[in-house]
This record gives structure tokens, sequence and C-alpha cells, in this order.
């Protein structure tokens, strides 16, 4: 949920993602789920040229699973807000693990 | 409890290494990561190994790009391993 989170912090920022076949998006982030799943609006193609097939691509729906990286803004990012809320996530006495640690 | 994800823990904050699929490096300060590795990073740099090999001679010719980014999310399921910072003292 961490992430989820992360990139609702994001929502109207322009971002570029980066497919795992190479294709690279910019757009405005307009919303993400779970699954980080990503609609992108004012979509522009990198690298047009080799992808003549999306050069009429506007808006789209990016499936999580194909995304290799989101590149951001760094202005964009609280980093300290961002470490934060990963340590607290990932803390040890955080989750269900304890139920299958021996009671003493 | 000790877990292999207690590396990365303490690793917030700090440069770390991470080896991605299709001969990808990473070097950056990490900033968020998850229980599927999916991470922020910031001053990226990816290193982009490729090889080739030339046709008369069958020689490999092994050429590396690099490129810098500012701050980048990387999905998790293309890492292969994280290293934490190498400390030199």
């Amino acid at each position: 949920m961490l992430f989820y989170s992360f990139f609702k912090t994001l929502v109207g920022k322009e971002v570029a993602v980066e497919l795992k076949n190479d294709v690279i998006l910019t757009g405005t982030l307009h919303s993400v789920d779970q699954y980080l799943n990503i609609k992108l609006l004012t979509v522009n193609v990198v690298n047009q040229d080799r992808y003549p097939q999306l050069t009429s691509l506007k808006n789209c729906f990016i499936r999580g699973s194909v995304v290799r990286y989101v590149q951001i803004d760094p202005k964009d990012v609280d980093t300290e807000l961002l470490q934060d809320a990963t340590r607290k996530e990932n803390s040890p006495q955080v989750g269900g693990g304890a139920l299958m640690e021996d009671k003493k | 409890m000790e877990e292999p994800l207690d590396l990365i823990r303490l690793s917030i904050d700090e440069r770390v290494y991470v080896k991605c699929r299709n001969d990808r490096e990473l070097r950056g300060r990490l900033h968020a990561y998850d229980q599927h590795l999916n991470m922020v990073l910031s001053d990226v740099e990816e290193t982009i190994t490729t090889t080739e090999e030339d046709e008369e001679t069958g020689e490999e010719i092994v050429s590396k790009k690099t490129r810098s980014v500012g701050m980048l999310f990387v999905r998790g399921d293309i890492i292969v391993l994280v290293s934490p910072p190498l400390r030199t003292s």
C-alpha cells in the first residue's frame, strides 16, 4: 500500500513511464490503483520514430506489471516523509508474522 | 525476528547497488521499498551492458551505456539483488 499512497500524492504531476519493452511514455499522472496500474493523460512517446503506431496516443491505461521504471521530478517527492513511511510499514513489530513466533 | 529484508531496511537513506534483469544495474540512494522490492531511488546511475558478436571474428563486443535519473521508481519484479553500500572503514 506504500507505493499506492506514494503515487496518489503524484497525481497531476508529469512523469515518464518506462515499460519493459523499452517504450517510454511521458504524460500527466491521472490516477493509480492498488496494482499500480497507471492512467496517463496527454501522452507523448519518447523516440516516436521507432514506434510510429503509438503516434496517435493521447490518453492511456498502463497495466502495472509491464512497468519497468517511473521517472519522477525530484522536487515532487518528500524523501523524509517517504523514508519515515517506509520504516513504519516495514518495522518488525507490525504485521501478522508474530502469529508464528514462540510464546515465552 | 531476523529476515532478509532487514538488510534493506537498514540501507534506507544510503546508496545501494541494485542488479536488475536484462543486464541493468542501478546505483542510487534508497528512500522507499516494500515487500515486492518496489523501490524509490534518487540520484540514480543506470548502467546497461550489451554484448554483441562481431560477425567476422566471432568476438564478443561488450559495451556499457550509463544514464542518470534524479528520482526513479523501480518495479520490484525486475530486481535480482540489492547490496548495501560498501563501507570503507
